[in-house]
């Protein structure tokens, strides 16, 4: 086919516009890999499961951060999941019409709060209120568990692991609720045909239907709060400790980056940081690409959840 | 009604009301934050807050004039280079996005929407910060785009592919060049929903706090200069959240709502946009 | 065949062949469209009509994979000559589709001249004549004359449907293609476009693809029936429906299969 000569142009600047995001993960990637090539050099593999954290004898181990962020991020997912699923299997299933809209749109306004203002509400708000209302309880309750040993001052793998499942509510529910859209009627017509309640349709038709979609959007979720910055940082204490007391500050990898990178005087100790920024990335990019391929095998390359980042 | 019968509505129940609570609880969890953010947001606005530099720390009264404007500053020119990428590489996704490329570009867009914040802001650091000898505003604002592109290139293929083919069909039949074809009647028929995405990617980026740490940094006094360091209102926020005095914790609270109203603002013309521009050709 | 002395405005396709991929919707069609008549091209759905209409203005090629081999002649040029671009020739020749196009974001003065500002021309005065022009001849200026400015989309589907005529005819074609045009209308939208086909073959010669026999009947002069992408038999319009020559073509028109 004969192509005209302004076409070409077009279709070239536009295929340049294309090329500035593969261009842009290879930059992010070729940064993150120099500037962490000493600190690579230096500690090897042993940077995964050592824990000195020293800055004057040059000595770094991440351990403490990825423990914090997994655990972290494991916390919030097990808080999260349950309400985000609710949430998105009620909206397309069991709420009156008249209520899609407006619940969807808090959902939304959920997921439009700023990182840093949740932060602020977990250090004024949530804190206060665990210590007040919700530790002494759980204490009181499962105080023999190793996961609630010590005294609790605020700043906590609790707190960040809260705050974080409320951040990735909306973000889980949005995609779940996309998801479950995409089942066609007809799975749950056939169900409710054959006699079921609607609990039923929804527990044999519509989720075992979206399953791939919706472990998708679960992952997706976890990849957010892998990255999750801000908030975290603000309350999870900051401790370059490994403990099973979710009462007892943490660290995360993100919240060590964002606390200590500025301050990172000497080459190594950068270098350092930048290695944790690898790690966490590429984390990231293999959590999120299992997402994206799961979700894809439902929605078919839709691009599922783009608006409720 | 036999057992077993009797049973699974039962469950059916119980599941139901379940699913009813946990919804509400999520739903309880934003009421309450929007609620407190009002509460202690409003009582801490006043018009030096928002006319007003920060004054030296310990010292009550003062603003944030020089974050607010510093956000407006930073996003702007952030939507400047972030909005025309985003954008273009999105109609290639739409245009041209069959192939192998397209199917390349649309999973990098994908992974990169998920890549933290925190590394973008290293990476604007080394790539940005250290080679230009400083932070400015500038290389916040390149982080933040860098934030956008990902997002606008897949909202803009989204909107673009929902033009009915048609439509296409008959500007072609009528001799359009296919440039133009795109921009003249594909284009401009999605505009509204290209506007909605932007839009709603300017306010995710305008409440970044990560990306801004080591690269606009943060600045006591107002400036509009984009080769200088910046206060944003997130930078703003997270100094007085984390600080030792009562009179910051205020003015925290304080900046937190401005840039929720900011965020919401921008959220709500995003919708208002889809309803106006886009509401008719569907 | 069908013998014609004009040679303005002739369009013939010669062996034409129209290829998706390996599949062949059109096999090895030679028929000529006299100039300043009405052609209908009638058939069974899938049988080649609408894919060999959209050979005729290069519409085809733009789908993914699809081909052409032998010509179309257009005033005896090879529309498919190397030198030719497809583009321009889109210009010489208006189509319609089967469900009215109004571009949404442009008013029903700039839809009708959008054909017009993509040839070049944007005088003002020179647009209103041709825009005006253009709706009187698909019959719709007195409807719109005092709200040219506002959205084509608050027409109806039949007005929309003549305002893709007008659009299709103000840049002056020759040629008029139309793809079931009638396909989306009630009774009333159907017969005003049908009466313009009687009016416009003064001005164009005009392709009608339908898969309406009595359409066919009422507006055609000549018809072509085509099936499973070979055209089985083509004649004046009164003779295919009074004494077809085919079989084929009797069993069709009566209703034996379709």
């Amino acid at each position: 086919m004969t192509q005209l000569r302004s076409d070409r142009i077009y279709q070239r600047a536009l295929t340049a516009f294309a090329l500035a995001l593969p261009a842009l993960i290879l930059v992010i990637l070729g940064v993150l890999l120099v500037d962490a090539l000493p600190a690579l050099r230096r500690f090897g593999p042993s940077f995964l499961w050592t824990s000195t954290w020293d800055p004057v004898a040059e000595v770094y181990g991440a351990a403490p951060m990825i423990f914090g962020t997994l655990a972290s991020s494991l916390l919030a997912l097990l808080l999260a999941v349950p309400l985000a699923l609710s949430v998105a299997i009620f909206l397309t299933e069991f709420s009156p019409r008249w209520l899609r809209q407006p619940v969807a749109f808090l959902v939304e306004l959920l997921a439009a709060i700023p990182s840093v203002v949740y932060g602020t509400w977990g250090i004024f708000v949530l804190i206060p209120f665990l210590r007040s209302y919700v530790v002494p309880p759980l204490k009181a309750l499962l105080g023999w568990t190793p996961f609630l040993q010590g005294v609790f001052y605020g700043n906590s793998l609790l707190a960040g692991g809260i705050i974080l499942a409320i951040m990735i509510v909306p973000y889980i529910a949005a995609v779940s609720r996309e998801v479950l859209l995409a089942v066609p009627t007809s799975q749950r017509e056939a169900a409710l045909a054959m006699g079921a309640t609607r609990w039923e349709a929804v527990r044999t038709a519509v989720l075992p239907y979206g399953r791939a979609g919706l472990i998708g959007a679960v992952i997706l979720g976890l990849g957010r709060a892998l990255g999750e910055t801000m908030a975290v940082t603000m309350v999870i204490g900051n401790r370059h400790d490994i403990g099973v007391s979710v009462l007892q500050p943490a660290y995360t990898m993100a919240a060590a980056i964002a606390n200590e990178f500025s301050e990172a005087t000497t080459g190594m100790y950068q270098s350092a940081l930048v290695e944790v920024g690898l790690i966490l990335f590429v984390l990231t990019v293999v959590v999120n690409a299992i997402a994206r391929i799961l979700i894809w095998r439902v929605a078919r390359g839709a691009a599922v959840g783009s608006k409720a980042l | 009604m036999s057992g077993a019968s009797l049973r699974r509505h039962l469950t059916s129940r119980v599941m139901t009301v379940l699913i009813v609570v946990l919804s509400f609880t999520a739903v309880l969890a934003l009421v309450l934050i929007l609620g407190n953010l009002l509460v202690k947001g409003a009582s801490s606005l006043d018009w030096a807050f928002f006319t007003k530099s920060p004054v030296p720390a310990g010292q009550s009264g003062g603003g944030v004039a020089n974050a607010i404007a510093g956000t407006i500053l930073i996003v702007g020119l952030a939507a400047l280079i972030g909005v025309p990428v985003g954008v273009g590489a999105g109609m290639y996704l739409a245009e041209y996005g069959a192939g192998r490329l397209g199917f390349a570009v649309r999973f990098v867009a994908d992974v990169l929407n998920g890549t933290p914040s925190i590394v973008i802001g290293i990476v604007g650091w080394t790539f940005i910060v250290k080679p230009s000898g400083g932070y400015s505003a500038l290389a916040g604002s390149i982080a933040l785009a860098i934030l956008m592109i990902p997002m606008l290139a897949r909202t803009t293929e989204e909107m673009v592919r929902l033009v009915p083919h048609s439509l296409r069909e008959a500007a072609l039949a009528l001799g359009y060049p296919r440039w133009r074809t795109s921009l003249k009647v594909v284009a401009r028929t999605a505009l509204g929903g290209i506007v909605t995405g932007c839009l709603v990617g300017i306010a995710r980026v305008a409440g970044e706090t990560a990306p801004l740490l080591f690269t606009a940094l943060g600045n006591l006094n107002f400036t509009t200069s984009v080769t200088q360091p910046m206060q944003t209102l997130s930078l703003q926020i997270y100094v007085y959240a984390t600080g030792p005095f009562d009179e910051w914790h205020r003015l925290a609270w304080a900046s937190a709502l401005v840039l929720m109203g900011l965020v919401l603002v921008i959220s709500l013309t995003a919708r208002w946009v889809t309803r106006a521009r886009y509401g008719r050709i569907r | 065949m069908v013998a014609s002395a004009n040679t303005r405005l002739r369009l013939e396709t010669a062996h034409l062949t129209a290829l998706f991929g390996q599949h062949r919707a059109v096999r090895d069609v030679s028929l000529l469209f006299p100039a300043h008549t009405v052609t209908a091209i009638i058939g069974p759905s899938g049988c080649g009509k609408s894919t060999l209409l959209r050979c005729l203005n290069r519409m085809h090629e733009l789908t993914p994979g699809a081909s052409v081999q032998g010509e179309v002649l257009l005033d005896n040029v090879n529309i498919y000559a190397a030198d030719v671009s497809p583009v321009e020739l889109r210009r010489r020749i208006g189509m319609v589709f089967q469900r009215p196009t109004p571009f949404p974001t442009m008013s029903i003065y700039d839809n009708v001249a959008a054909g017009l500002r993509v040839n070049g021309g944007r005088r003002r005065a020179a647009l209103d004549d041709a825009v005006s022009r253009a709706l009187q001849q698909a019959a719709l200026w007195d409807e719109v004359k005092d709200r040219l400015h506002t959205s084509a989309l608050d027409l109806s589907g039949g007005q929309q449907q003549r305002l893709c005529i007008a659009r299709a005819v103000a840049p002056q074609p020759g040629i008029l293609l139309l793809d079931e045009p009638t396909a989306s209308l009630d009774p009333a939208g159907t017969q005003r476009i049908e009466e313009l086909c009687h009016a416009l073959k003064r001005l164009y010669t005009i392709v009608i693809v339908t898969h309406n026999m009595q359409q066919a009947a009422r507006v055609s002069d000549y018809t072509a029936f085509m099936y499973l992408g070979s055209l089985i038999e083509v004649g004046k319009t009164n003779e295919i429906f009074t004494k077809p020559k085919v079989e084929q073509t009797e069993a069709y028109i009566t209703g034996r299969f379709g």
